[in-house]
């Protein structure tokens, strides 16, 4: 449920990291409580985004939620197939329903970021 | 009612009200009147206006006399739609939002694009919304609007677009038509999209595809502001690849009223879905497998979406939809036609006959469809004022708007319109 190959945000979003590219998504809990998501809005290949900064916006059938990046540096790959199947990210919302790579900046950004276990104790509290 | 809620007299129950702020004398209100006093009133203050039932119209403008089938009345007369609001909670009035449905499905029809929503107030807001729209899908900041489109509509795109930070500049028109080569010079990579009427202002028929030809290759969006009976005989804007269609409503089975209350219809491409301004009604099943109706992708609209929704409108004009709705059933695609096919026939035969008598001439050659430009030769006042004295309402004065036009009216030609008065008023002029 919280995989432990990915470190996590206080606003619900995972981060994959290898070779210096971050790959990034919304939790199992995030997807859980947005319900049925019908349409995403992502960043073009090419933004410069900082931590911290919205990249884009996911709706649901009733709410709209920004998604906030959680590294610093350029978008390099933007999952295409979720324009046509949002609800990717309802199904396997840490594997398909990937959203964004980025090229890291500032790999010591990771150290900031939760453990699947801490993630699990936060969310516990929300 | 003051004993029911205990309290002994109005002044205390107005007690909580600052004293100064307090009215301290009666309400100017006469004492009541009886019943047929008030009808006797009303009557005689009605009186003071002319209406279309008296004089017959050959003004069009932007508001049309076409005939109101009786059916329309009846079905928006009735209580559970004519006292009803527009629909906010998402899945009650599964009645209303029914017929929504089906107006936005002849919508789709009459203009021959994939999605439209519930309706805005009018086609001059409808315009404004879009070129917002516009702006948000390409990330550009300019609008071009040619001349040839409703002076009043390009007031309120001026005033729509103010303080968004959208420059909106303006393309000539020649020989009736928005000028193509001036098109063309203005299209750049700032431009978000296009914004033409069809048939335009002055009656004539745009040529839409080499207008969307020049806008897809600037990248940038067409915007056809369509007039909806034309659409019973002209090839319709989607037929064209335009992006985003916008109309005004009134023509179809919606009184002149007093200039309102109008229907924005707004229709547009299915990728631009989730940009599309206003309530959109959608099909569905309820959990026992019934056909359910529901307003949906409400995650657009700012009450959901806030300060980031395209739009602020959070309404619709759900009782002039229904009209339009009614209307076109009534009709039908061969009814549709059949009334385009004689407005276009009449304002030919009229124009013809115009343009015989002396001084009187047409300035271009442009096709047109139920408004034609005459060229009158002197001042269109002197011109009206005399179709006025004899019961008729003339052409709008173009010199009004357009300085270079003075001399210069608009005539209306509807299906309602018979050849015995256009025959008196070629004689009265």
């Amino acid at each position: 449920m919280y995989p432990d190959d990915v470190k996590y945000t206080k606003s619900h979003e995972w981060v994959r990291v290898a070779n210096g590219l971050a790959t990034v998504g919304i939790t199992d809990y995030a997807q859980e409580e947005l319900g049925d998501i019908v349409n995403i809005e992502l960043p073009d290949a090419g933004t410069r985004l900082r931590v911290g900064d919205p990249f884009g916006t996911v709706d649901s059938v009733k709410a709209v939620s920004d998604l906030m990046s959680p590294v610093t540096g350029e978008v390099v790959e933007v999952n295409e197939d979720l324009e046509a199947s949002p609800e990717l990210i309802n199904q396997e919302p840490y594997g398909s329903g990937w959203m964004i790579i980025v090229r890291m900046e500032d790999p010591s950004e990771q150290d900031e970021l939760m453990t699947g276990e801490a993630y699990e104790g936060f969310i516990e509290q929300e | 009612m003051l004993a029911a809620i205990g309290v002994p007299d109005l002044d205390t129950l107005f007690a909580q009200i600052p004293e100064e702020a307090q009215l301290k004398r009666p309400l100017n209100v006469p004492s009541g009147i009886a019943e047929q006093d008030v009808v006797a009133l009303c009557e005689r203050l009605a009186a003071q206006n002319r209406h279309l039932g008296e004089l017959v119209c050959f003004l069009g403008a932007g508001a049309y006399d076409h005939y109101i089938p009786a059916v329309v009345e009846a079905v928006t007369s009735r209580s559970e739609f004519c006292t009803a609001y527009t629909p906010y909670h998402p899945e009650a009035s599964q009645g209303l939002l029914q017929t929504i449905y089906e107006y936005q499905s002849m919508i789709c029809a009459l203009t021959q694009m994939e999605v439209s929503n519930a309706s805005l107030y009018d086609a001059a807001t409808a315009i404004g919304e879009a070129a917002i729209m516009a702006a948000g899908i390409t990330n550009r900041s300019r609008v071009l609007v040619s001349r040839a489109v409703h002076p009043h509509y390009r007031q309120v795109l001026a005033t729509y677009t103010s303080g968004l930070g959208i420059e909106v500049a303006e393309v000539e028109y020649a020989a009736g038509v928005t000028d193509l080569p001036a098109l063309w010079e203005r299209l750049d990579e700032s431009v978000a999209c296009v914004i033409v009427q069809y048939p335009n202002f002055f009656g004539c028929v745009e040529a839409l595809a080499q207008m969307a030809e020049l806008a897809r290759g600037a990248g940038a969006l067409l915007v056809v502001c369509a007039d909806p009976i034309a659409l019973g005989l002209l090839r319709p804007p989607g037929a064209y690849g335009a992006d985003i269609v916008v109309s005004e409503g009134q023509a179809l089975g919606i009184p002149i009223g007093f200039g309102g209350p109008l229907l924005g219809m707004f229709a547009c491409r299915q990728e631009y879905l989730w940009h599309i301004p206003g309530r959109i009604v959608g099909a569905t099943v309820d959990a026992e497998g019934r056909t359910a109706y529901t307003l949906t992708l409400q995650t657009r609209e700012q009450h959901i979406r806030r300060e980031k929704a395209t739009s602020n409108i959070c309404t619709n004009q759900a009782l002039a939809a229904l009209a339009a709705t009614a209307y076109l059933a009534a009709l039908g695609r061969n009814g549709l036609r059949r009334v385009a096919e004689l407005c276009f026939q009449k304002a030919h035969y009229a124009a013809q006959q115009i343009c015989a008598r002396p001084g009187f001439s047409s300035p271009w050659r442009a096709p047109f469809f139920k408004e034609f430009v005459i060229n009158c030769g002197k001042p269109v006042a002197e011109v009206n004022r005399r179709l006025l004295d004899n019961g008729i309402l003339g052409g709008l004065d173009l010199g009004r708007y357009y300085p270079e036009l003075e001399g210069h009216a608009l005539f209306c030609t509807t299906e309602k319109r018979t050849k015995a008065e256009i025959v008196r008023l070629v004689e009265m002029l």
